[in-house]
């Protein structure tokens, strides 16, 4: 990813999945991760209807591969899924949201 | 921990409702690049401007991808040509904005600012060959852009420098004239200029900036517009209180990608600028905005109230998100790149009169205002006279981007595409104010006390 040196606390990533629920999102997903070493450390979903709602945080301390990979593979599973799938860095949501 | 429902927030504000950083601007100092021989100068402008700004681009595209979030634009400001090349014994300065140009070209960036002159208390040498240069300037190059600051509240009005704008706008159109105007898209006349704006076309380094410095510009009315549509029974208290925070969030990532920047790019980070800029997208709109504040049309009676309301609201929001905001730091309400604004003057609700007195509450002025060709070198003057006039007694920034259509009148449209839009040429008053503008010399400063 970035060249700076984080702790693990800040090599965390938000995926977020948002599309019509069907079988073999999150192995999908959980795969992709854990081929890559990245480890899942909370899984949190909704179902609005019939749509799926899902917000994994993963550490990419140990990771094989950099955030601009991962997204790729991500995107591309999502397009295999008809679902949308994106990873974000998590000082994005902590920035906008904590003080 | 984050919450789920705040984790979802921040993903629907990028997806659904455009929240972007709109630009990312590298403010480079030229000081060190003057000299006597202007093909030196040129040399010295390119290689500084390529060196520093080589990896704006890859930064930029690199933050974007981690954080998830749009950075639109990334551009550069530099020292206003007025000064870096004004020992130089030339004339005409086209080919120091050409050299601008080849060197955004090169380094991948859409627009450079600083094509600019400071001219409110009078002109120098430099300056006046600065201004003489600009229609040229313009017309000869894709990303250069221009300004010229005619007035402060601390000098008052150069009305020889107005007088002189409004022919330079005219030249500047008629040189563009295949391209419905454009040149004039990329030129502003400024009072009170701010010396870190983050936004074209009135971007440039200001001399007490330092050798090199980050600023931001964020943008996200379509984000601001839905919280305002979910308060659509609340009083004024509560709408102006959720505008605020949505605002305070939108500046964090400002701040986040501002921050990120500077330390990718070894430079200092400079401001946040927490404009609330519109584009011509659907629901991306300042004017969407006031029309769900209960307003039929942008422009009806309430329209400078509720701009007031909203221009305020999101700068108390803003200025707790950053360490440092600067800039513009006000909504925009450009013609023709909002798509609001646009449907407000088609179907008539909004006039260049209320515009005018909108600029008087919000940021940043007339901006991309398409005029009948046939309008006045002297009816643009006092459009500017006028508008610099409101800046100068409220201290504040003004400005105006104007467009006399070449060959258009009332009712017909110019087209620019992408971020500049397009724009309905708008009526002017038909009595002359050639003698007004004419008489030349300055409009003293005001009186900063006695302020009724």
């Amino acid at each position: 990813m970035s060249n700076q040196k984080q702790d693990a606390k800040g090599n965390r990533v938000i995926i977020s999945v948002l599309g019509p629920d069907r079988v073999g999102i999150i192995a999908g997903v959980a795969n992709i991760l854990s081929e890559n070493n990245i480890n899942i450390l909370d899984i949190s979903q909704t179902l609005i209807q019939e749509y799926l709602a899902m917000v994994l945080i993963a550490d990419m301390e140990k990771s094989k591969i950099n955030m601009g990979e991962l997204k790729d593979k991500l995107a591309a599973k999502g397009r295999e899924l008809g679902i949308k799938i994106d990873a974000q860095h998590e000082n994005v949501f902590n920035f906008m949201h904590r003080l | 921990m984050l919450t789920m429902a705040e984790i979802m927030e921040t993903i629907k504000m990028v997806q659904e409702e455009n929240l972007d950083i709109r630009t990312i601007t590298m403010g480079i100092s030229l000081r060190d690049c003057s000299g006597p021989d202007p093909a030196a100068v040129r040399r010295k402008i390119y290689d500084k401007i390529t060196s520093l700004a080589g990896n704006l681009v890859r930064v930029g595209e690199e933050i974007e991808r981690e954080y998830g979030i749009p950075i639109v634009n990334k551009r550069i400001s530099v020292t206003p040509i007025s000064l870096v090349a004004e020992s130089c014994d030339v004339d005409d300065f086209t080919g120091f904005a050409r050299t601008m140009d080849e060197a955004a070209a090169a380094v991948g960036v859409n627009f450079i600012g600083g094509f600019s002159a400071l001219v409110h208390k009078g002109f120098t040498k430099g300056d006046l060959r600065l201004v003489k240069s600009i229609p040229a300037a313009l017309a000869t190059t894709h990303r250069v852009c221009s300004s010229v600051n005619v007035a402060t509240s601390k000098a008052g009005i150069n009305m020889d420098a107005v007088y002189m704008m409004g022919k330079i706008i005219k030249d500047t159109a008629g040189l563009t004239a295949d391209r419905d105007g454009l040149g004039c898209a990329k030129l502003v006349v400024f009072s009170n200029v701010p010396e870190d704006n983050p936004f074209m076309a009135g971007s440039f380094h200001g001399i007490g900036e330092p050798e090199s410095v980050i600023n931001v510009g964020v943008s996200g009315p379509g984000v601001v517009k839905n919280m305002v549509e979910k308060c659509k029974d609340a009083d004024f208290g509560t709408l102006a209180e959720a505008i605020k925070k949505t605002a305070f969030k939108i500046t964090r990532m400002g701040e986040l990608v501002g921050r990120t920047a500077a330390s990718r790019l070894g430079v200092p980070f400079g401001i946040v600028d927490i404009s609330l800029a519109p584009t011509p997208a659907v629901g991306d709109s300042v004017a969407e905005i006031l029309e769900h504040m209960g307003l039929e049309r942008c422009g009806t009676h309430g329209t400078t109230a509720a701009l007031a309301l909203l221009n305020d609201a999101v700068k108390k929001g803003g200025a707790m998100a950053s360490s440092y905001v600067g800039g513009l730091s006000g909504a925009f309400i450009p013609v023709s790149e909002d798509a609001g604004m646009i449907r407000a003057v088609e179907t008539g609700a909004l006039s260049l009169d209320k515009l005018e007195a909108m600029t008087c509450v919000c940021s940043v002025g007339l901006d991309m205002i398409a005029v009948p060709g046939d309008t006045s070198a002297e009816t643009i003057a006092a459009i500017i006279a006028d508008e610099v006039a409101i800046g100068v007694i409220n201290h504040k920034t003004t400005a105006v981007r104007i467009i006399p259509a070449p060959g258009k009148k009332v009712g017909d449209r110019v087209e620019y595409g992408g971020l500049l839009g397009h724009a309905p040429v708008m009526p002017v008053h038909g009595f002359s104010s050639s003698i007004f503008v004419r008489r030349g010399g300055r409009i003293p400063a005001p009186v900063s006390s006695l302020t009724n």
